[in-house]
């Protein structure tokens, strides 16, 4: 059962929200929610089944879904709630949350911190505006890699892969793994822009042949991907005249780069910086809007995930901090309200600690005149406060009265407190 | 096969065609709707600028400017009706520089000789503060308040799903190939799905309308050039354009504008190459520099990087002459029953702006029947709703609240940049003209066009199109026979 009001919520639930999730709960958050929009935690780990997960900060070399479970187990016993299969819609400054599942239907909750964790998607051949036609058959690495991992399908048989990005290599081994034949990895910057160490286990181990300065200039066929055209590129990446090369395949993954995903937090009212693409954020990963904290690939783009755990452990600290800060913050204010013949009272809370500096006046109007002597009284429940006498009052005339610093030990067990005025 | 015989056979169901289908549905009649492709309006339809012209553009006396008008007037009751995305938001021509500021005066006194009401001759200053993202340089530009936007695969699915709603029946993968002939009158038309008999053929085959009508032995010399048109698509969290922004025309073309599209993305195109392939829509590194080079004229702060499609379309440019007396237009419309052979509707040329006038057209349609003596008693039950679908983001929270409730599926966002619902495809693929493409699918939610492109939904859309069609996941496809997304299970190689 969700509940309407949580400490913390992380949204999304790949490594940086887990170790915001888990962090929070151990700086003291009492209520820690996880959404996550697919069936089962982990993010993108879960189709990240090669190894190469937690060297760094767990000193053991994991696939992805083994690093994940470290992580979802010690979440569980933690005891941090999750929303599965779930949709955040929009969030508010006021960190009021808007979110539906084909489960719990449409939750509206609110945080006192929010931790952004959406993580990136990927560049698609539109946002390189490879020229040609619009067949089946072209896939983000990524997309491949859900069909080949999760889904259990091939998306082809003969590939050419656009990108030297980590997931194209990653994906060129785990496919020649799957029988399919891997033509070439093209990469249009003369240096490699994954890591040495998957150019050596998935391209060089395999015999699958990379090309620097080469890029696609051309997508063949009108039902299903027929060929690439390859072209070499000069130094301002501008396809060079006679390099053209037709390489026949039936599919073109595309490993092109990582967008952080940040829709939700420009709803949010969330600051980008232009060159991240991803939230400003402080030390703690504080963004722009207080008490929206951001953590991993939707700040800006990893290459290792021991970072992104670590990025969302700091998050997830920072939050909780908040949270209780909040908590505090609200326990000290009492509510002031309207009891009889008091149309409205200003101010409408008031924080305790303030009668340690001064005496605080209230301000109000009331219903129905009395033209006779009255009492205005400040209550807390039955308990007199302070009262103070009137020779009449009109609503036409506004009423003031005082709450001195010597009240500030009743006022500080009251949770609310009442004005009234009453004949003497 | 079949022989089964109609009273009217449709060629092709693009905008044209589903109109002249719905239009007629209203009346008496057993008629069959046929095109090629697997879905409905997959030539000219499909990819386009999604304008309803005011009508000022087209030469006076044309049919073409005649349609336009005649067309444009009834949008508001067809969108009503039919239920689909339309606005009038009106349009600009745009005047950069004092040299292209005579220009708009002609296209004004276009616009009163055809007839357009509610045209505006604007300021430089008074544009710059309608459109603050636009050329500084602006001189002056044309307002028609009549200009419109509308959603035109939305156009044409409803108005094929209103005709078949009231009883036409529409054949998907079914090609034309040639008549049934009785001495000089049709009888029939030849498909690949079998022969069926007619006392009528309609061609509205588009870019194929010139082989349609060769077959029947009309106008020879007659001859479609697919003219393409290349587009890019914005991230409508980067840019917004208010407003439709023509630049002034040449005498080829519109010319490249920057609009808006009715789900908020900007979008600029198309160029003009004309080309032999009917099928050719790839998109070349040529055209989108013509398409940037114009597009930044009008909007100089359009950025690159803000891009998250390209895509190109075909018009079917014909070569008709205009048959009014007096009027020298090479490139007009043939709308007619023609003398030389009998139970022939022949519709050829339609080109820009035939969205705009497909309505008007379907009513020339009907008065040539009439005209020609057929009967056309009007049905008791002809329901001229088509009732519109929920789509999830056009909804208000307490909605939203109350669709998820009474079908869960609602809740189950499958497209993200687009939020597009589980409930929302589920009724597509059951819809009366069901969706059985992934192609299908984004053309009726606007799945998959948002900036990932289909990234995070395209796994989970082959497997609800699998589920609910109860087929093996292998034998989806993207956009009909051929366009299988998957190839083989995994751990499944072959010797």
């Amino acid at each position: 059962m969700l509940k309407q009001k949580y400490d913390v919520i992380v949204i999304g639930s790949g490594p940086a929200g887990l170790a915001a999730a888990i962090e929070a709960k151990k700086t003291g958050a009492e209520d820690v929610l996880i959404i996550e929009r697919a069936k089962e935690l982990g993010g993108i780990l879960q189709q990240c089944i090669h190894n190469g997960f937690g060297v760094e900060i767990l000193k053991q070399d994991l696939p992805g879904p083994a690093y994940a479970q470290r992580f979802i187990d010690e979440a569980e016993q933690l005891g941090v709630e999750v929303l599965l299969d779930a949709m955040v819609l929009d969030i508010s400054p006021a960190r009021h949350i808007y979110a539906i599942s084909k489960w719990s239907g449409f939750a509206e909750l609110d945080a006192r911190a929010i931790v952004l964790s959406m993580g990136c998607r990927e560049r698609t051949r539109a946002q390189i505006r490879i020229p040609g036609t619009r067949p089946a058959g072209v896939y983000t690495a990524g997309t491949a890699q859900r069909f080949v991992n999760i889904e259990g399908f091939m998306p082809g048989k003969r590939f050419v892969i656009l990108g030297s990005g980590d997931i194209g290599m990653i994906m060129a081994r785990r496919l020649t793994f799957e029988g399919a034949k891997v033509e070439r990895v093209l990469e249009i910057m003369p240096f490699l822009t994954g890591l040495i160490r998957n150019y050596v286990q998935c391209l060089l181990d395999f015999n699958i042949p990379l090309q620097l300065r080469h890029t696609v200039s051309r997508i063949i066929g009108n039902s299903r991907v027929e060929a690439v055209e390859a072209v070499q590129v000069d130094d301002k990446w501008q396809p060079i005249p006679g390099t053209e090369e037709i390489i026949p395949c039936d599919t073109l993954l595309l490993s092109v780069g990582l967008i952080p995903e940040n829709e939700l937090s420009r709803k949010a009212g969330v600051a980008l910086d232009p060159v991240t693409g991803g939230p400003y954020v402080d030390e703690g990963m504080q963004t722009s809007v207080p008490g929206i904290f951001a953590a991993g690939n939707v700040v800006h783009v990893y290459d290792l995930v021991d970072w992104v755990t670590e990025a969302g452990f700091r998050a997830g600290r920072s939050a909780a901090k908040f949270a209780l800060a909040e908590r505090k913050r609200a326990a000290r204010q009492v509510k002031l309200q309207p009891g009889d013949n008091i149309r409205y009272i200003v101010p409408h809370v008031m924080d305790k600690e303030s009668l340690a500096e001064a005496d605080q006046r209230l301000q109000m109007r009331v219903i129905q005149p009395i033209e006779d002597k009255v009492w205005v009284e400040v209550l807390d429940g039955d308990n007199l406060v302070t009262r103070k006498s009137q020779r009449y009052v009109r609503p036409g005339e506004m009423v003031t009265v005082d709450i001195p610093q010597k009240a500030y030990d009743a006022v500080q067990k009251a949770d609310t407190l009442t004005v009234r005025v009453v004949r003497r | 096969m079949a022989n089964k015989k109609y009273d009217v056979i449709i060629i092709g169901a693009g905008v044209v065609g589903c109109m002249v289908a719905r239009f007629l549905s209203r009346y008496k009649l057993d008629i069959l709707l046929i095109d090629k492709e697997a879905d409905v309006g997959m030539g000219a339809s499909s990819a386009n600028t999604a304008i309803v012209h005011a009508g000022y553009d087209p030469v006076p006396g044309s049919l073409k400017a005649i349609m336009n008008v005649a067309g444009n007037r009834m949008w508001d009751t067809l969108a009503g009706e039919l239920n689909f995305p339309f606005e009038r938001r009106g349009d600009y021509v745009v005047a950069i520089g004092d040299e292209e500021l005579p220009l708009l005066n002609n296209l004004w006194e276009r616009g009163v000789k055809n007839g357009v009401p509610g045209m505006m001759m604007l300021s430089g200053d008074e544009v710059r503060r309608r459109e603050p993202n636009i050329n500084p340089k602006v001189s002056g530009a044309l307002w028609a308040s009549t200009g419109g936007i509308c959603d035109p695969f939305a156009v044409v699915i409803a108005a094929a799903e209103n005709a078949v709603q009231n009883g036409v029946t529409l054949m998907l993968e079914t090609a034309f190939e040639d008549f049934v002939m009785e001495g000089n009158r049709i009888v029939g038309v030849k498909t690949n799905r079998g022969t069926f008999g007619c006392r009528w053929a309609i061609n509205s085959a588009g870019l194929y309308s010139d082989v349609v009508m060769h077959k029947a032995g009309q106008y020879p010399e007659f001859k479609i050039t697919p003219r393409k048109g290349e587009y890019y698509v914005f991230d409508r969290a980067e840019i917004t354009i208010n407003n439709v922004l023509f630049p002034v025309p040449t005498p080829v073309t519109k010319g490249i504008l920057v609009t808006t599209t009715i789900h908020g993305n900007t979008i600029i195109g198309p160029n003009a190459q004309d080309i032999q392939d009917k099928e050719d829509r790839s998109v070349t590194r040529e055209g989108l520099a013509e398409v940037w080079r114009d597009a930044t004229k009008l909007v100089p702060k359009l950025d690159l990087r803000h891009v998250i499609a390209v895509f190109a379309g075909l018009r079917p440019g014909g070569n008709a002459p205009c048959k009014t007396p007096g009027v020298n237009y090479g490139h007009d419309y043939i709308i007619e029953i023609p003398e030389g052979v009998q139970g022939f509707v022949n519709l050829g040329g339609i080109e820009s702006p035939g969205l705009t006038s497909a309505p008007a057209i379907a009513q020339r349609v009907i008065e040539m029947l009439k005209d020609a003596g057929e009967k056309l008693e009007e049905k008791r039950d002809w329901d001229p709703i088509r009732p519109a679908r929920p789509r999830f983001r056009d909804l208000s929270p307490e909605e939203q609240k109350i669709l998820i409730r009474n079908d869960p599926r609602y809740g189950r966002i499958v497209c993200r940049c687009e939020t597009v619902t589980e409930g929302e495809i589920v009724a597509e693929i059951h819809a009366p003209i069901p969706a059985r493409t992934y192609d299908a699918i984004k053309r009726r939610t606007w799945l998959g066009t948002g900036r990932c492109q289909g990234g995070f939904d395209t796994p989970r859309v082959v497997e609800i199109l699998a589920r609910e069609l109860g087929i093996s996941p292998l034998e989806v496809t993207k956009k009909g026979p051929g366009s299988q997304f998957l190839v083989r299970p995994t751990k499944d190689v072959e010797g």
